[in-house]
């Protein structure tokens, strides 16, 4: 059994974007915190701080979630993947590809969490309707765009991955 | 929001948990998925001095199916496995039904099945399923283990039959049976957000006439509540439009929902109504059990 006073630490250890990353971390940090401050991944956002906006949503172990839901030491021994894991070095993924073809965002704070959301969503099935990724995508809020452009963006990236191009 | 400080316990056996319950009790809570714990306690709703996260703790992450057709859901299920799982929708097809209302998929992946139960949000989805189906909830504690009915377990808001030492290991569905429906329906004002109003409710038809009935409705009082007026007036009746409507009309008399900045409570007596035809129209189909 493990127990942890007040301001003590949990040595844990994970994988992120395929890097390993060790840290002692109090309980009570949030996952998103780690990321952000101690892995220094300031990519993943974070708007409510208490699971409302989705803007902090991840993959962990391949399952999106909330990682403001989540305390720094429930990732010990777990694959995170942040939005820092979708391009590969300057070439961006087919889903930021799209996002950025369609005009997906606005001002985009909220972007790490919908991409990350979408990722999810193609993995799983990869030629969504437009009511399913509307589904999917319920849990993400944007205050810009009224999301029509978001959903256009999936649709433009569910083409551009079934290597259809990107002009409809 | 940055969480309170709190002792953090990691239990490696459900034992230790229970010990680390006994002795902490009152000023403990405990962590499963954390989809609803976690905001709580951002939010510094009643912060525990200690914190009891099970969420490591082996073989408590079963859905298994008894000799009887009987489904138990064990305390580390996440709504995520539920929703993928062909037994629950076989044998507790009402909890499959649930499940796409639960949250969003992230909260899905996270948050559990029977700490959506032990935190008995009166808006949430899963009290009222447990009502509706007769669920037997078990609570272990270093004293013992003991079985609780749905209908004694929701108090009020927040509050459970749940003793401060008590762990809720797992929910026992009973058998569903082959001439059961049943549906979960509700208004909300944004899909995944809590409902306005809800209902999840069961039928038996035997011989084209209603035999049973249960309306369980969430989002209405301070638990999840049972309207036994209406399910008495649908048995021994036809499952039909009129039969339904009778049944909303005695549903609409029985709860004074409370109101709040999203709906007043006449608007939720009428949603209540609304949901009753409609979820007792959908419950005409069969689901569940044969495969």
């Amino acid at each position: 059994m493990t127990s942890v006073d007040v301001d003590s630490t949990i040595e844990v250890s994970f994988t992120i974007n395929g890097d390993a990353f060790e840290a002692d971390i109090e309980p009570r940090r949030s996952l998103s915190d780690v990321i952000r401050e101690d892995v220094g991944l300031t990519g993943t956002h974070l708007g409510c701080e208490h699971g409302v906006c989705g803007a902090c949503t991840i993959l962990v172990d391949g399952e999106p979630a909330r990682s403001c839901l989540m305390l720094g030491v429930h990732a010990d021994g777990c694959s995170l993947t942040t939005i820092e894991g979708l391009a590969n070095g300057d070439e961006l993924h087919p889903i930021q590809q799209a996002m950025h073809e369609a005009h997906g965002f606005q001002c985009a704070f909220c972007a790490p969490g919908f991409l990350m959301s979408t990722l999810a969503l193609l993995a799983e099935n990869p030629s969504p309707t437009r009511d399913q990724i509307r589904e999917e995508l319920s849990g993400n809020l944007c205050r810009c765009t009224g999301y029509e452009p978001i959903i256009n963006g999936v649709e433009t990236a569910v083409r551009l991955m079934n290597g259809e191009g990107s002009k409809s | 929001m940055k969480n309170p400080a709190f002792v953090y316990h990691q239990p490696d056996s459900l034992d230790e948990a229970l010990a680390l319950l006994a002795k902490h009790g009152d000023d403990a809570k405990v962590l499963a998925g954390g989809q609803s714990l976690l905001p709580t306690m951002a939010l510094r709703l009643g912060p525990p001095e200690h914190l009891i996260d099970i969420g490591q703790l082996p073989g408590l992450d079963q859905i298994s199916v008894a000799n009887d057709g009987g489904l138990t859901i064990r305390a580390l299920v996440r709504h995520g496995a539920a929703e993928r799982s062909d037994d629950v929708a076989r044998h507790a097809p009402l909890v499959h039904q649930a499940m796409p209302h639960i949250g969003h998929r992230a909260i899905r992946t996270r948050g559990t099945v029977v700490g959506s139960i032990a935190h008995a949000d009166p808006a949430a989805e899963m009290p009222a399923v447990v009502l509706a189906t007769a669920a037997k909830m078990v609570a272990r504690s270093v004293d013992g283990e003991r079985e609780i009915a749905a209908e004694e377990f929701f108090d009020s808001y927040l509050t459970t039959a749940l003793r401060a030492n008590e762990l809720l290991t797992e929910v026992k569905f009973p058998p569903w049976s082959v001439e059961s429906s049943g549906a979960v329906v509700e208004v909300s004002r944004r899909h995944g957000d809590y409902a306005l109003v809800g209902l999840a409710c069961r039928m038996n038809i035997s011989g084209g006439l209603i035999s049973d009935a249960a309306l369980a409705f969430f989002g209405v009082a301070s638990a999840p509540v049972r309207v036994v007026e209406a399910e008495a007036a649908l048995v021994g009746s036809s499952p039909d439009s009129e039969t339904f409507g009778r049944a909303a009309a005695i549903v609409k008399a029985a709860l004074s929902p409370t109101a709040d900045i999203h709906g007043s409570s006449n608007y939720r007596k009428h949603l209540a109504g609304v949901l009753t035809r409609r979820g007792l129209e959908a419950a005409t189909s069969k689901i569940g059990v044969p495969a």
